[in-house]
């Protein structure tokens, strides 16, 4: 009879049947979240992309506007402003942020004792939630019954107006945010300087580096990557800077302390020109991308070079 | 390396003269003789600093226990005269708090239940079964990372709107079920996880499901304490989103109507005080809890 199956066909058919089951078995554990992730995100992305050329106010669909929403936003006041703040707040913030994270990182990093004591204390501003640090920082800062003013007029200086002066208010919410994000920044510059090898600092220091020759030609490029991050994420951040504006001065006074997010939010959801507000969150979003893909381009040319 | 090479001491030709090199380094790398015993001078900069840091908090709860007179008094008292429980008998009774905690507790403990499943389920099947698309869906959830939620939050909105979720804990829900990060960590978990036990299970007669369940997952409480932390912040400490999506009091979370309470209590600070602490404190418990897990989460998801 010539019905005999020979073996290869046996581990064809076997093998399909693997592949079959991977396949079910995969998409059986990973569906529901590759749906829910990718639903709630690209189908909204390109949405917000045919939105941003309509005159929606968020609740109608609105008519198709071509580029009208962006060329319009090209000359918007409000705009520049927020832009000019959040860039403000990222150069008040960033390099302060990183520089007092690792150095903070370093103290921690001498096997000093109570490290775990003073990690919890760094990290809990980090934790708590930013609507509640800012109407603390409200409080904080009132200028009638706040402890900052209280303490400055018991030394003699003159009271602040803080959150409600226009020239200070966006310093004083850099301050705050510096104070939230802090904890984070150390946690992940100290990950980073457990990893440098014991040997190599031993290495260094036989070869006579001192304490400073050490941190500039050892520790800093062996971190480079991880400093790169906390800055790209950092800027990630600063960019959707809300919270904290939200619960405390709202945008003001006078604008000056509008962010972008803030704005978009007020676009939308306040002033329902919802169109122009994803018009808004297009340029941020093609702002940030522009900021990340440099700067880890930036990163890997220097790794490779390293 | 180019670096590592310059580092490496050239061989000395003279034996004393290379001790007397490795000591004196060795006098530099390390504190010797009686300044061992001494505490480390960073505790100097270290001790005021931390305490700087979470002096606000302890303000905070000071000020909760605080009558609006010695608030207002100037300069204010630094410790309350007695234990004042005035404002926080009025967030709890005049105002619609107990509510909101119990929306941001539901909101919350959904978010964590349904994450530790969802997550550590896709994690798995990325890092070990090989299915038709699974490096193409990987890199997918992974670039969503690139998107911020204020490009996406617009069309979300109308989307939650047509279906009928708006103004209701649904729509709190469904956004945080599942996460890029969350099947990231999950994902690189499982991949540094050894696979001989799971093929064990798989011999013996074991489904994938039944592998999963029994014999994975167990061992991979390290992460789940993990995910399961980071999401309950992230799901307590929210507040565009349901700023956005909530409309009536009721079904606000603690976040949002937290942010109502300036307005409605104007300078009563007692009060604000009050539910300022009662929403801090759950998150900094489970923080407290945790923090062990909470930090090789967030260092690992960066090294990773």
């Amino acid at each position: 009879m010539a019905t005999t199956i020979d073996e290869a066909t046996i581990a064809r058919h076997a093998n399909r049947r693997i592949r079959r089951s991977n396949n079910i078995a995969g998409w059986a554990f990973a569906g529901p979240s590759v749906i829910i992730v990718l639903g709630l995100s690209f189908i909204p992305m390109i949405w917000a992309a045919y939105l941003s050329l309509t005159d929606s106010n968020l609740v109608s669909p609105g008519h198709f506007i071509g580029f009208a929403n962006y060329t319009a936003l090209a000359k918007d006041p409000l705009l520049r402003q927020a832009f000019t703040n959040t860039l403000l707040l990222a150069v008040m913030y960033l390099p302060i942020g990183l520089a007092a994270g690792l150095g903070v990182a370093i103290l921690l990093n001498q096997k000093i004792k109570l490290i775990g004591f003073y990690r919890t204390c760094f990290l809990v501003p980090f934790v708590a939630s930013a609507a509640a640090e800012g109407i603390l920082f409200g409080f904080i800062f009132d200028p009638n019954f706040g402890i900052v003013n209280a303490g400055l007029q018991a030394v003699g200086l003159p009271r602040q107006g803080f959150l409600e002066d226009p020239s200070q208010a966006l310093a004083v919410l850099a301050i705050v945010y510096f104070w939230t994000q802090f904890g984070f920044n150390i946690v992940i510059y100290l990950a980073a300087l457990q990893d440098i090898p014991q040997e190599v600092m031993e290495a260094a220091s036989i070869d006579g580096a001192g304490r400073w020759a050490r941190f500039w030609h050892v520790t800093m490029p062996t971190i480079r990557p991880v400093t790169i991050f906390l800055l790209v994420w950092g800027l990630i951040d600063v960019f959707q800077f809300f919270d904290l504006v939200y619960t405390t001065t709202r945008g003001g006074p006078l604008n000056s302390t509008l962010t972008l997010v803030y704005y978009i939010w007020e676009l939308a959801f306040n002033f329902f020109t919802a169109g122009y507000g994803a018009a808004v969150a297009y340029v941020l979003f093609f702002t940030s991308l522009i900021v990340t893909v440099a700067a880890l381009a930036y990163g890997r040319r220097r790794r490779v070079t390293l | 390396m180019t670096g590592a090479q310059t580092l490496q001491a050239e061989p000395e030709a003279d034996p004393a003269l290379h001790r007397a090199r490795i000591e004196e380094a060795n006098r530099r790398m390390h504190r010797s003789g009686w300044r061992r015993h001494l505490p480390r001078r960073g505790h100097l900069v270290l001790l005021p600093l931390s305490i700087i840091v979470v002096l606000p908090f302890f303000w905070m709860i000071l000020t909760s226990f605080m009558t609006d007179t010695e608030i207002n008094s100037i300069p204010p008292p630094i410790w309350p005269h007695h234990l004042y429980t005035g404002g926080y008998s009025t967030v709890l009774a005049s105002s619609d708090f107990p509510y909101w905690f119990l929306n941001s507790l539901i909101v919350a403990g959904t978010a964590v239940i349904a994450q530790l499943v969802l997550c550590s389920l896709a994690g798995y099947a990325f890092a070990r079964i090989q299915f038709r698309g699974s490096t193409v869906m990987l890199i997918l959830l992974l670039a969503t990372a690139l998107i911020p939620f204020q490009l996406t939050v617009i069309p979300t909105f109308v989307i939650f709107k047509d279906i009928g979720l708006i103004n209701t804990l649904g729509a709190l829900i469904v956004p945080q079920l599942t996460s890029a990060l969350g099947i990231y960590l999950m994902y690189a978990f499982f991949q540094s996880f050894p696979r001989e036990l799971e093929e064990a299970g798989r011999i013996d007669g074991c489904s994938r499901l039944q592998v999963f369940w029994k014999i994975v997952l167990p061992l991979a409480r390290p992460a789940l304490a993990a995910l399961g932390i980071i999401t309950f912040i992230y799901a307590w400490n929210d507040l565009f989103w349901p700023l956005i999506a909530i409309t009536s009091s009721h079904t606000f979370t603690v976040q949002v109507g937290l942010t109502t309470f300036q307005g409605e209590f104007v300078t009563h600070w007692s009060a604000i005080m009050a539910g300022t602490t009662l929403t801090t404190v759950p998150v900094l418990l489970v923080f407290l809890i945790g923090q062990r897990r909470f930090v090789q989460a967030i260092t690992g998801a960066v090294k990773g």
